[in-house]
């Protein structure tokens, strides 16, 4: 037998972070929560689309991005929604199934039977920092293919005005809001570590959900408190408006880029804590 | 990682553990050996549980060593080879059913594990409840299903804490009757409990832990000799115990007279039974009862793990038997 086959057996008989990652997604799609995350995904579109149908002719508009173009355009939809979204809704989507991880399990008391299984923690820790980021990649991408295809029904599949005032094709705008859902992902896999980072301090999923939420609408109220100004552009709230970079001609870099070196600031510090207290923290409860 | 050649299954030294203040567990050292049914025995709070994580590797101790067939779990889960067991009551996921956990856990072992499912739940009697969410377990099916997923690991050595704690009396003797089965296939087991009966039912061998510290470790036979033989130590019950302890005191060759819960307690031989009864008359104190007590395991727990924490002044355990707290 050749060192590799000799390898991939060994590889293949022992688990790690793949079996990890699948049995945590299993799980996911056998707990409540995951389901009411995903839930919301689809439901708030289409109440969106609902409400846009049901408004008054003559009320027109709202004074932020794509809010006068939700009746001309089905594309615009997704857009409005991520805008708001933003707020509390993907925070708290995204914080539903991170803050609450680790610290079910702690919580359970299933952490200390899976930890004296054959796994090294790191691997559970990646396993499940996986699955996390999955949910919520899923959570945002179904939401805006909701939003897509609820608004294409709604106001029609038709171009889309950018930001710049030009006109853009309804296929490029397509691909435009599913470029923005993934710069979208970018502050939100930051939310989704600061999360992860809860759900092993605390040890109280509860504690960890609102935690995450809490802090999502600390950093948009540091944003708003006169005399901070000069934070806004490294906050991460202001991180959830660079998709509109690409809803500009020509396509406006700069916050997107911005974007990605912050979130990987909050994000990755948050995890590196989150890894940390995971691997050298104590099992005692459950 | 591979083990020491020879390695006792667990080699536990000063092992030591800290909150802050309190200290849980106090420099237990303590040798397991294999084929061994090593009870750990000790009331509630005495840090049996707390050790029993420590030597699984999900506490940190604060000093000390554990050693399982030579390795360190701390180090690597690796060190959990051919190890399994589960402390306080085993837990699993509550929305997934019994063989779902299982396959979990098996995957989550790999080499093999998956293949012994089937053979697990049939040991435990789960097999026909395999298709049930474990929410919906009673007490008893869950302790059973955490020895089934610690099979899974096809076990040389299995930490079993308080499995019989919570059962009904069907399912104590049920669990009871599993762990002799898994000894008698030569499994070697360290079981923690606080049920006398269970260890000294089981167990070949015992660690008596108070407060974090071990105060007696060996064989329960040994222990059992470190008390007087059976027939000197009295219980006395009468109409008058105050009369009957100042009687008692009395030199008529009886030592050790302490009042107990309703009752004196005395030791003395046949002769100076004789001698006292007849004074009791005497003193005008009626006897409803004076019996000659076999020592108990019970008894020399509490004399261990209450009071003092010695055996008593008849007590003489043999050198490195009795281990006094550090």
């Amino acid at each position: 037998m050749s060192a590799a086959a000799a390898t991939a057996r060994r590889w293949g008989a022992l688990p790690g972070v793949a079996t990890v990652y699948r049995w945590e997604l299993f799980k996911l799609r056998h707990q409540k929560r995951t389901y009411l995350g995903l839930g919301a995904s689809i439901l708030v579109p289409v109440l969106f689309v609902i409400a846009v149908h049901l408004r008054r002719s003559h009320e027109h508009g709202g004074g932020f991005a794509f809010s006068d173009y939700v009746d001309k355009s089905g594309l615009a939809i997704p857009l409005v929604i991520l805008l708001f979204g933003a707020i509390w809704l993907f925070p708290l989507i995204a914080a539903l199934v991170a803050g609450d991880i680790f610290a079910s399990e702690d919580h359970n008391g299933t952490l200390k039977t899976v930890l004296t299984r054959s796994l090294e923690r790191w691997q559970l820790f990646a396993g499940k920092t996986l699955a996390a980021g999955t949910y919520a990649i899923t959570a945002i991408l179904l939401c805006g293919t909701v939003g897509v295809v609820a608004g294409s029904i709604q106001s029609g599949f038709n171009p889309l005005q950018s930001l710049s005032g030009t006109i853009v094709s309804a296929p490029r705008a397509t691909e435009l809001v599913y470029f923005s859902l993934l710069i979208y992902l970018i502050p939100i896999t930051a939310i989704v570590c600061i999360g992860l980072l809860l759900s092993t301090v605390t040890h109280n999923s509860a504690a960890a959900v609102v935690g995450t939420l809490m802090a999502s609408l600390v950093f948009q109220l540091l944003g708003i408190l006169p005399g901070l100004g000069s934070l806004q552009p490294y906050l991460l709230s202001t991180q959830f408006n660079a998709w509109q970079g690409l809803l500009r001609t020509p396509i406006d870099w700069t916050p997107i880029i911005r974007a990605i070196w912050i979130c990987a600031i909050y994000g990755f510090t948050s995890l590196f804590c989150a890894f940390l207290v995971f691997l050298r923290r104590d099992v005692a409860g459950g | 990682m591979t083990g020491v050649a020879d390695a006792p299954p667990i080699e536990v030294r000063g092992l030591v553990k800290r909150y802050g203040q309190l200290t849980a567990v106090a420099g237990v050292d303590l040798t397991v050996g294999a084929g061994d049914v090593y009870g750990y025995l000790g009331p509630n709070g005495a840090g049996k549980t707390t050790s029993l994580r420590m030597m699984l590797g999900l506490i940190r101790p604060t000093e000390g060593t554990v050693r399982l067939f030579g390795r360190d779990p701390m180090e690597s889960v690796r060190a959990l080879d051919g190890v399994a067991g589960f402390v306080e009551a085993p837990t699993f996921y509550p929305y997934l059913s019994a063989r779902r956990n299982l396959e979990l856990l098996a995957a989550f072992d790999g080499r093999g594990a998956p293949a012994r499912i089937d053979r697990a739940l049939d040991t435990v009697e789960l097999q026909d409840r395999a298709g049930d969410k474990v929410g919906g377990y009673s007490h008893g099916m869950r302790q059973r299903l955490g020895i089934a997923a610690a099979l899974l690991r096809d076990p040389k050595l299995m930490l079993l804490d308080e499995p019989a704690t919570g059962l009904d009396p069907a399912g104590m003797r049920d669990m009871r009757l599993l762990v002799k089965r898994l000894a008698e296939d030569g499994m070697t087991v360290l079981l923690s409990s606080h049920l006398l009966g269970e260890v000294e039912e089981l167990c070949n061998r015992v660690a008596i832990v108070r407060s974090g510290a071990i105060v007696y470790e060996g064989e329960i036979a040994a222990l059992r000799r470190s008390r007087p033989p059976a027939g000197t130590f009295y219980r006395l019950h009468t109409t008058d115990d105050e009369r009957a302890m100042a009687v008692c005191s009395a030199p008529h060759g009886i030592t050790d007279v302490r009042l107990a819960r309703g009752h004196v307690e005395f030791t003395a031989d046949e002769q100076a039974v004789a001698l006292l009864s007849q004074a009791l008359v005497e003193s005008g104190v009626l006897i409803s009862e004076l019996a000659p007590q076999t020592v108990t395991l019970e008894d020399l727990f509490f004399s261990l793990t209450e009071g003092d924490g010695q055996l008593g002044t008849a007590a003489t355990p043999s050198p490195g038997e009795l281990v006094g707290p550090e």
